[in-house]
């Protein structure tokens, strides 16, 4: 099938062009790592037995991992390609849209896999990260990343629609993931939060991806210090569907090939 | 199929209330080179968007290949593969090679050339494996020819496609535009240089303010070839003029009867740039 044969084209050519960015690569790939390094480094302390902060951030970044990859890194290219005329040349011709998000998902998937590979692996390396413990973790966590990249890949894409021009883009998406990190219980721990950022935050899919990400890495007596007391899987898998289904809707309507 | 590449007849289109297109009709046959000549904001990047499916129009028909590219359904790809567009600017990231990007469109089409010889048509044969960013200006835009090419168009839209060519390459364009024309290719340029419309167009329609001023063959636009020749010279101490259609029997009579060299004698037939001028002034 055509669409699907290009669209696997424009995958293989999305991570070359993806590969050949450094500052995409140590943005997306590197800067994660680095900032596990330092926080790990800084917070060794223990927030409940048997759990350091360092492995809480770890599930954490791991979280956001997923937005980097997919909401950041396709809010900020998009509208450059759009700006550079990209998007309008792919427009002219006979290949599908359908093949240019294809691709597009084909390249978050890999630099979702890469990066959580990464953060994984300095995790247990460096701070203690013990791997998922049972089977049914390990499916937990599959799909935590199929859906979770699914929902921030829609709503990268649909979010590319508000940035004005390329140049802006990183100005306005950045301090979006990063506020979400602060309210979403990535550097504090979420439960030490004031409760308006923790309904604040409960908005939105990172705080329930960290929260599933908890649910994976730590171990399941710290289900205690959550604040549902609960790991709250059937309610994550929910947000993440519906988040998925508004980036999908927002994307089909409003998406534009061109500035004028 | 309608018996034109391009058929338009009545087409307007606004931008916030001001017309930047007035009612325009032109028909353009298969195999045809059709160049829009016009100033900057005549129009003529408006039409051509329209027609390549990138703009709706606000009203009048429209027929591109036999279909109206605003109501093309499930035929939008099929329709797509039949035609290349050459946009007036584009400036991707370029991090891919020249190689790589035509190897990689060519893979849209059913029907595309052999990406190498567009590489080496296009004169981007040295440049092959340099990234796109590290391409001039003149080099960029060949290969935004190569990639409007690359799916073999039966119809083939350039939208000002020398502007920021030196005078060598432009010759070198204009020789790979003429060769499409000989393997068939319609085109459709729209251009504000004479010399390119003169060079290249079966018929050229000249527009300003978003209306035609005229649609004729470069070499009679304007009424060029009806146009009179001004004779000046100097006879007995007092300048002459004389404005004729037939200047060289003019100037034989005048050398014969002065009964040699004509001094200060000048013979001056209006340029294409003067009627152009001329015909632009007039629609303000």
């Amino acid at each position: 099938m055509k669409v699907l044969r290009l669209g696997l084209l424009r995958g293989r050519l999305e991570i070359k062009q993806f590969l050949r960015q450094r500052e995409s690569v140590v943005f997306t790939i590197f800067f994660p790592v680095m900032l596990l390094f330092i926080f790990g480094s800084v917070f060794k302390n223990t927030i409940a037995p048997g759990v350091t902060f360092s492995q809480y951030f770890v599930a954490g970044m791991i979280a956001t991992g997923l937005v980097n990859s997919g909401f950041q890194q396709l809010a900020i290219t998009i509208p450059m390609e759009r700006d550079f005329g990209t998007l309008k040349r792919l427009h002219g011709t006979p290949m599908s849209p359908a093949s240019y998000f294809i691709g597009k998902a084909i390249l978050v998937t890999v630099s979702t896999v890469v990066q959580i590979a990464l953060l994984m692996g300095f995790g247990a390396a460096m701070f203690g990260l013990d791997m998922p413990t049972s089977a049914a973790k390990w499916l937990r966590f599959a799909w935590l990343i199929v859906v979770g990249s699914a929902c921030t890949t829609a709503l990268g894409i649909a979010f590319s629609t508000v940035p004005k021009s390329g140049r802006g883009a990183s100005a306005v998406v950045s301090p979006i993931v990063i506020i979400l990190q602060f309210f979403s219980g990535v550097f504090f721990v979420f439960t030490q939060l004031p409760k308006w950022m923790q309904d604040f935050a409960a908005i939105f899919p990172l705080k329930w991806l960290t929260q599933g990400m908890r649910s994976v890495f730590l171990p399941d007596s710290f289900i205690q210090q959550e604040v549902a007391k609960s790991w709250e899987v059937g309610r994550t898998a929910i947000v993440l569907v519906v988040w998925t289904i508004i980036g999908i809707a927002v994307s089909v309507k409003k998406f534009k090939w061109s500035n004028s | 199929m309608s018996a034109s590449a391009i058929s338009i007849k009545g087409l307007t289109k606004k931008y916030d209330g001001k017309f930047a297109v007035a009612g325009i009709d032109l028909e353009v046959s298969y195999g045809e080179i059709f160049a829009i000549l016009g100033p900057n904001g005549a129009g003529k990047t408006t039409t051509v968007e329209i027609l390549e499916g990138y703009r709706f129009r606000d009203s009048g028909e429209v027929i591109v290949l036999g279909d109206d590219p605003q109501a093309l359904g499930d035929k939008t790809y099929t329709w797509r593969e039949r035609i290349g567009i050459v946009l007036q600017s584009s400036a991707d990231a370029g991090d891919l090679s020249v190689r790589e990007t035509v190897h990689h469109f060519a893979k849209y089409y059913p029907n595309p050339k052999d990406p190498e010889s567009v590489i080496s048509l296009t004169g981007l044969a040295e440049k092959a494996d340099d990234k796109i960013r590290n391409l001039s200006g003149g080099q960029r835009r060949r290969l935004d020819v190569a990639l409007g090419i690359i799916g073999s168009p039966e119809l083939l839209f350039l939208d000002e496609p020398t502007t920021g060519f030196d005078p060598e390459a432009r010759r070198a364009f204009w020789e790979l535009i003429k060769t499409l024309r000989d393997e068939g290719t319609t085109i459709l340029l729209t251009t504000h240089y004479l010399d390119e419309a003169e060079a290249l167009a079966d018929r050229v329609a000249v527009i300003a303010d978003g209306k035609i001023v005229e649609i004729s063959p470069p070499e009679t636009l304007g009424g060029r070839h009806l146009a009179q020749a001004r004779i000046s010279w100097v006879e007995g101490g007092k300048q002459h003029e004389r404005f004729t259609s037939t200047p060289t029997s003019d100037v034989a009579t005048i050398a014969s009867r002065m009964g040699g060299e004509v001094p200060e004698l000048q013979v001056i037939r209006p340029s294409l740039e003067d009627i152009y001028l001329q015909m632009i002034g007039q629609s303000k």
